[in-house]
């Protein structure tokens, strides 16, 4: 069945048929319809879940994080300031390896405050342990949640996976999608069965004191994890074509990268936008394309050593800074060039902060300041009366 | 599941570590005036006092010597002693 | 080889076994808190799921790779004890599993009235079936006896030392079972290690009761308060003599038992045995100091009618 639904919507829909035992979540725009959808799916017994409405994002973390422990399914969805304020709980479930699912409606932080969509939350907290993919559209972004709790309640993997899209735009924008059937999920999605949880039938104690003499081991194995969950990634994508006969899947997607001088890398929606430009490019005769991210953790530097190896040009545009040092997708994506044998341009450009609109104009112009020279770290459509310009 | 190192631990297995070890008193228990009230057996913080009819006794592998059940008993049974190892 | 000398035989080993915190922890010698959650746990059964907050008790009896608890148990961090405990509760529903296990959650002064009274306070208000244990030992012990909103009155703590210009803490202890009962829960106790068998009755009584039920236990600390180890109990004992620590229970928001002082101690009995509270012997002006905490004292027994 298609329908045209909000973003938001779309999600709840999806997070609805893969059956999560615990909901908890507190609200915060862009991510609220995600959360009210689901609380009214709940109060009409369409959703057999515990809704937990919590007194805080840190609180609503730390429910599902006991709700995994005890084996039961569970999820929330944050942003921004939330889930910078769930950040330690974020570490805690990455360390004890429960497989719980977090959308992240991505957006900008504070200070100033700003409502609208950038990236640097998710950036923020790429450190955790956490897989984290994202999302191109809204199809895509509710079709990642159920592959989400596949991947992550593998019992190899065992780990927890945060989906995130771009806040409003994709959370508030109406799209036609195609709903998911309970029965199809249910086959794609089996219930949870961890191996060890709370129980008194088989007492264990979880979240221990690990001394200098256990707890770099324990680093050491969470890194080969994430690192294995690459596989993973791409093999549940593959399992949800058989299912479902769309492939929404792998750590990167290759837009016409066939013979392409210059390949612009982005996440997110923004790919969209640039799919189209690089469209237009190529009917002009231009060889440009796309590597679109799709998996940020594990960083699947191969792929994209890949895919970038033939090109002269490579333009990363991204809507997240580290403060004091550069773009966070630039810089990984030069680490995963560093050394090899081909050696593209690589120039990184700083776009879109706080819901500042891409347009394909813009892109055009990044388009050509790449293939003109290496741009390091530069602002897209600054205005220069905001910046003490004359 | 990855094996649960570093994460997860059997229950009780804290007992592989004798805290006794760290002792310098120890109590005796002189099973003279004993009447069976039990007081020393649940004021043990570490839990490792036993016995029944009027013979009780400390885990010496865990007792720590801290003395609360001297200071508890109500008969003056047990006496605190520096430990001579 | 006496009997009351050396290793014991096995029958007796598994009575050591039955107990749900098996020695072997590395809290201190006399440590009240180990004392209390000992005879909380033993209480309570194996049927339990129980949470820890960061503090004395998760670091004294996790140390990897082992562990004293013999019940499932789980730490995840400083403030979100009960959060966690909410999340097992309603996993327990949603799983089918509500008759397999009673969720306790435990959290010291520090992580239950100053950085968890959030996750706390929700938790209450959800009305989640939960007891809530908060071992009281007044101070942020672990972390090397800092003070905390449980800190009582004139108190030494290492972030509020006495000094030329300080007599220690200048507040008195945040009243948490006053905060809890506002949020309108069945049951809330306070207790003391110096009363076992009240505790136990205590225990019994709330995990009885369907709802957030919040227990506080009054355990001394021999390293932070300064007191020979073998006077925890004597401690605690005349902390409630003295009025200062009163043990009562609360029955939607109604007292309904008060354990009365059967023989009132001078504050200065109290304060005497313990190092934190050596200033108030000495430093010049320590007299009016005393008669103030003897006015609190008589103001505690006036208001709950210990006496």
């Amino acid at each position: 069945m298609k329908k045209v639904i909000e973003g938001s919507m779309a999600v709840a829909e999806a997070v609805k048929v893969c059956r999560p035992h615990v909901i908890s979540a507190y609200p915060i725009t862009p991510q609220t319809h995600i959360v009210e959808n689901l609380s009214q799916f709940v109060a009409d017994g369409d959703l057999k879940s515990q809704f937990v409405n919590v007194e805080s994002e840190f609180g609503a973390a730390s429910v599902i994080l006991g709700a995994s422990a005890t084996g039961a399914r569970a999820y929330s969805t944050t942003t921004s300031q939330g889930l910078l304020l769930m950040i330690e709980v974020l570490f805690n479930i990455a360390g004890l390896r429960f497989p719980v699912v977090i959308t992240c409606a991505n957006r900008a932080v504070s200070a100033p405050i700003n409502i609208w969509n950038d990236q640097q939350d998710a950036m923020t907290v790429r450190d955790s342990g956490w897989i984290m993919l994202f999302a191109e559209d809204n199809q895509e972004a509710a079709d990642m949640h159920l592959q989400a709790f596949k991947i992550g309640e593998h019992p190899e993997i065992m780990l927890p996976v945060m989906v995130n899209m771009d806040g409003f735009i994709l959370t508030h924008a109406f799209e036609p999608i195609e709903f998911i059937d309970q029965k199809m999920a249910d086959e794609f999605l089996p219930p949870f069965k961890p191996e060890l949880y709370l129980t008194p039938k088989n007492p264990l104690t979880f979240g221990v004191l690990a001394e200098p003499d256990w707890y770099m081991e324990t680093r050491y194995r969470l890194q080969k994890a994430i690192e294995a969950s690459s596989d993973m990634i791409e093999e549940v994508a593959d399992q949800f074509k058989k299912t479902f006969g769309r492939y929404q899947g792998g750590l990167v997607e290759k837009y016409r990268l066939e013979g392409a001088e210059t390949v612009i890398v982005s996440m997110g929606s923004v790919v969209g936008t640039i799919k189209e430009v690089v469209d237009e490019l190529r009917d002009k005769g231009k060889k440009v394309g796309v590597l679109k991210i799709r998996a940020f953790r594990p960083f699947p530097k191969e792929a994209i050593y890949d895919a970038l190896k033939n090109v002269k040009n490579v333009i990363v545009i991204e809507k997240a800074i580290s403060l004091g040092a550069t773009g966070i997708l630039y810089d990984e994506i030069k680490a995963a060039l560093y050394g090899k044998p081909s050696q593209p341009k690589i120039s990184g450009f700083i776009a879109g902060l706080g819901g500042r609109d891409i347009p394909k104009e813009s892109i055009m112009k990044v388009i050509e300041k790449g293939e003109a020279g290496i741009s390091d770290n530069v602002f897209v459509d600054l205005k220069e009366n905001l910046i003490g310009g004359k | 599941m990855p094996k649960p190192e570093g994460t997860v631990s059997r229950p009780g297995s804290s007992m592989a570590y004798k805290t006794g070890a760290w002792r310098t008193k120890k109590p005796v228990f002189k099973q003279v005036k004993c009447n069976d009230c039990r007081i020393c057996v649940a004021v043990c913080p570490d839990g490792v006092i036993f016995g029944a009819n009027k013979k009780y006794w400390a885990d010496l592998d865990y007792c720590k010597g801290c003395g609360i059940c001297v200071e508890e008993c109500p008969l003056k049974d047990i006496e605190l002693i520096v430990e001579v190892k | 080889m006496a009997k009351n000398e050396l290793t014991i035989e096995k029958k007796e080993k598994e009575e050591i076994l039955e107990s749900q915190l098996a020695p072997g922890h590395k809290a201190c010698t006399g440590c009240g808190l180990a004392l209390a959650a000992r005879t909380v746990m033993n209480t309570a059964g194996k049927d339990v799921i129980v949470t820890a907050a960061t503090g004395c008790l998760e670091v004294f009896s996790t140390s990897y790779p082992q562990s004293a608890w013999k019940m499932p148990w789980i730490h995840s961090l400083f403030e979100n004890s009960a959060a966690v405990a909410a999340g097992i509760e309603v996993a327990l529903k949603a799983l089918g599993r509500e008759k397999e296990a009673k969720v306790i959650a435990q959290g010291g002064d520090g992580a239950t009235a100053d950085i968890g009274i959030g996750c706390l306070s929700g938790m209450f208000e959800r009305g989640h079936n939960i007891l809530y244990v908060c071992y009281d030992n007044e101070a942020y012990m672990n972390t090397g006896v800092q003070r905390s909103g449980l800190t009582p009155f004139e108190a030494w703590t290492s972030t509020s030392p006495s000094g030329k210009v300080s007599w220690g803490n200048p507040t008195e202890k945040k009243n948490m079972p006053a905060i809890a009962a506002a949020h309108g829960i069945p049951y809330v106790a306070t207790a003391s290690v110096a009363y076992l068998k009240d505790l136990e009755k205590k225990v019994k009584k709330a995990l009885e009761i369907i709802g957030p039920k919040y227990l506080q236990i009054h355990a001394p600390c021999p390293l932070g308060w300064a007191h020979e180890p073998y006077d925890t109990i004597k401690v605690a004992k005349l902390a409630v003599q003295t009025g200062l620590i009163p043990i009562y229970e609360m029955e939607n928001g109604v007292i309904t038992s008060v354990r009365k002082i059967t023989k009132k101690a001078p504050v200065e009995e109290y304060l005497k045995l313990q190092g934190r509270f050596k200033h108030l012997f000495r430093k010049p002006g320590f007299e009016e100091e005393l008669k103030r905490i003897q006015a609190m004292a008589d103001a505690t027994i006036k208001k709950f009618n210990l006496m």
